[in-house]
């Protein structure tokens, strides 16, 4: 179904453009924040969305099928393999 | 009912409509609380079912059951030592599988589970489709839909809890069960740990929480066995650091399972109703514009319903109740009608006064919160809240200050790490509120003529400058530690429960009442025997012996001890200072106070004053909530300290420069 689109790094979440997706890869990170995004569903193996992207602030993602708002600085620690272009 | 209550616990992720559901299945029949030990609010109540009583508990909202939180303590806490007789778990349809998770959480404990599926409504508007049967048979607990805001599914859930409560033989979940490249990992964990696991755990969950890296069950089981012992423990922990990760995702596998056969999700493309609202109102430009807007209305509201309202209740109602006393007072002791009279009646007046203001700003909390427009307000806030080591969740609180700090004081409990939650409140107290502006809108005319909303203006943005350079300092000293990672999830819209908030208004109302009311009542006694004792005259009074004794600090600014006497009384309701000045300096009907004022003082001291007024302690209503809700004293009078220093520093700073003028 996917159309693999020759990527096969894995960047950080925050570089991703709005409606792209990515499978999440590799998280890095503190005990505490590891824990609450692993809880939340930022998990390897899982597909994300990137909703909202204005290059700076906050982003919103969709991931297990919920909206969650996240800093970029706590976005940078989720590593993704891209999936499409946009 | 001579038979003892079976006890029902409430556990579910925060905006799952957890309130609402408690409300309706208790109705009135509900108290108030802390949890033991804790500043956070417990609500227990009662219902019953074919002559069954239950007795419902309500568990903090946690997304999980991870030592991450003490919300997240006291709900598996309650849960392992308590013995609940069920636990209701409340879940949000539309967020299906981020709900599962507390579910996974849940299921290895002792107690049975009940699934109930709430928002079946939102999920349908967002083009889910969910068959409750299917994740019941694949879940193995029962799964009751309901649409609680429109009161769909609670008989059924009644029915459900009485079911499993009387035939707990016949619970048989299917548990998650962990990813299988960690299974060797948990069993050599298990092994280790037998025979030194507290009593109440179960051994598999113990396992479980100590490679999730669990402080809490970590220093627990250290505190079981020998340092040899947990050496062996600690090894294969360190040896398998990403367990964390592993656990999580097995249950992320187990919760994908579980919902692939039940939910139907919407074909790609379409999109729902909070995807095309949250284009605007998580935008960064036009969500800024919405949530002036918003607030905007909010002090409208306030100020064309809640400032009248209060005016006439301070007129008419304590007015009136003072007169009434008064007269029938008249032939009792002087003393004792000053201290009915002024001391008792000024402070329920002032009690009394607050509760306009509170109610509408609770009111248009709940509000934000209950549709779910609340998580977008700090979304589009974080990049300023940054700067103070705080985030989004912040902003509404402290917004809310510039009508009372009592509401805003109050607001902090939507903040969930504790460490910004505290530091939230010592900030709200430097945002100006309507009393202080009403001081300053008296005064500055008579120093400043013309330029008088100019300077008003600047006061304010001085207030606003202190509060940010006070919160990047108190950042990175007292508050000093990890800021809280900014990550929360966004609820889909959803019409709110008049119900829900009326009862959340009812209960913070109440709560102010009970506890912030009767410190008022206690300071403004206090304060109007230091007036009156022992001559019975303001100008010869203990108050005003205190202000000549602190004059030489009040030189500093400028003041005399007029000055300081207004300061020292504006400590009951910060609009207490004019009433203190116009006794002082004998305004009347010749001349009005401002214009006494501007012929006793040169215009430095009179800036002077106005700064000092607009950061100086925080009134005996605040001071009261920052006790209730920071949990001590202490940080009441940290608080008190703090702003004191702030003031008086800030009051002889701008003495001093504005004479060089």
């Amino acid at each position: 179904m996917e159309q693999q689109t020759g990527h096969s790094q894995s960047v950080p979440l925050h570089t991703l453009l709005p409606h792209q997706r990515g499978i999440i890869t590799d998280l890095s990170g503190g005990h505490g924040l590891l824990s609450r995004m692993a809880t939340l569903g930022f998990t390897p193996g899982a597909e994300v969305t990137m909703v909202q992207n204005f290059g700076h602030g906050p982003l919103i993602v969709l991931i297990r099928g919920a909206r969650v708002a996240l800093g970029r600085g706590e976005a940078s620690k989720v590593y993704v393999r891209p999936l499409n272009d946009v | 009912m001579s038979e003892k209550a079976h006890t029902v616990a409430l556990a579910g992720q925060p905006n799952v409509g957890k309130s609402t559901l408690f409300n309706l299945l208790t109705g009135m029949n509900q108290h108030v609380g802390n949890w033991p030990g804790k500043t956070i609010e417990q609500k227990v109540g009662s219902f019953t079912c074919n002559g069954n009583l239950y007795r419902l508990v309500d568990l903090p909202g946690t997304y999980s059951l991870t030592a991450n939180s003490v919300e997240e303590i006291i709900a598996r806490d309650f849960i392992i030592k308590e013995r609940p007789d069920v636990v209701v778990v409340l879940l949000d349809a539309a967020t299906l599988e981020h709900n599962l998770y507390l579910v996974a959480e849940l299921l290895p404990l002792p107690a049975p589970v009940i699934v109930a599926l709430n928002m079946m409504d939102v999920a349908e508007q967002e083009g889910l489709k969910i068959e409750p049967e299917v994740l019941e048979a694949a879940l193995g607990v029962r799964v009751v839909p309901m649409i609680a805001t429109k009161n769909v599914g609670t008989r059924e859930l009644v029915a459900a809890i009485d079911q499993v409560v009387h035939n707990t033989d016949q619970y048989a979940p299917k548990r998650p069960e962990i990813r299988a490249d960690h299974q060797q990992v948990l069993e050599e964990i298990e092994a280790l740990i037998a025979g030194y696991v507290p009593e109440a755990y179960p051994q598999d969950w113990v396992a479980l929480k100590l490679m999730e890296g669990d402080r809490e069950i970590t220093r627990l089981v250290r505190e079981q066995m020998d340092s040899e012992r947990w050496e062996k423990v600690h090894q294969v922990l360190r040896a398998h650091d990403d367990a964390l990760v592993a656990v999580a995702s097995g249950r992320y596998e187990w919760i994908g399972r579980m919902v692939r056969a039940a939910v139907t999700r919407p074909v790609a493309g379409q999109i729902g109703l909070t995807e095309r609202i949250d284009r605007w109102a998580a935008h960064p430009l036009w969500g800024l514009v919405i949530l002036a807007v918003i607030l905007g209305l909010a002090f409208w509201l306030t100020y064309s319903i809640g400032t009248p309202l209060q005016g006439w209740l301070d007129s008419a109602v304590v007015g009136g109740l003072a007169r009434l006393l008064s007269s029938l007072l008249a032939s009792a002791p002087l003393w004792l009608q000053g201290l009915i009279t002024d001391g008792a009646i000024g402070g329920v007046g002032t009690v009394i006064t607050f509760l306009p203001i509170l109610i509408i700003f609770f009111a248009i909390l709940g509000l934000l919160e209950d549709t779910g427009y609340m998580a977008r307000a700090a979304y589009v806030m974080d990049r300023f809240m940054h700067l103070m080591g705080l985030h989004g969740k912040s902003f509404l609180p402290l917004f809310l200050g510039f009508g009372c700090n009592v509401p805003a004081v109050m607001g902090t409990r939507v903040i969930e790490s504790r460490r910004a939650r505290l530091l939230t409140i010592m900030l709200a107290p430097l945002i100006p509120c309507a009393a202080r502006m009403t001081v300053v809108a008296f005064l500055a005319p008579a120093f400043f003529g013309r330029a008088a909303a100019l300077v008003s203006w600047g006061l304010v943005l001085l207030n606003l400058i202190v509060l940010a350079l006070a919160g990047v300092v108190l950042n990175r000293t007292v508050f000093k530690g990890e800021r809280a990672a900014f990550i929360m999830e966004l609820p889909l819209y959803h019409a709110p429960n008049g119900r829900t908030i009326g009862l959340a208004v009812w209960q913070h109302c109440l709560a102010f009442l009970k506890k912030a009311g009767s410190i008022i009542l206690a300071i403004s006694i206090l304060v109007w025997a230091l007036s009156v004792l022992p001559s019975g005259d303001l100008d010869s009074s203990i108050l005003a012996s205190i202000g000549h004794f602190l004059e030489p600090l009040g030189r500093l600014m400028g003041f005399d001890w007029r000055l300081m006497v207004a300061l020292l009384t504006s400590l009951v309701a910060k609009e207490n200072s004019i009433a203190t000045l116009g006794v002082l300096f004998g305004a009347g009907e010749q001349a009005g106070l401002p214009e006494l004022m501007a012929a006793n003082f040169a215009l430095p001291t009179g800036l002077a004053f106005l700064v000092v007024q607009m950061l100086f302690i925080p009134c005996a209503a605040s001071v009261a909530v920052i006790r209730q809700e920071a949990g001590s004293w202490q940080w009441a009078l940290f608080n008190v300290a703090l702003l004191l220093g702030i003031s008086l520093a800030a009051g002889a700073l701008t003495y001093r420069l504005a004479g060089l003028l």
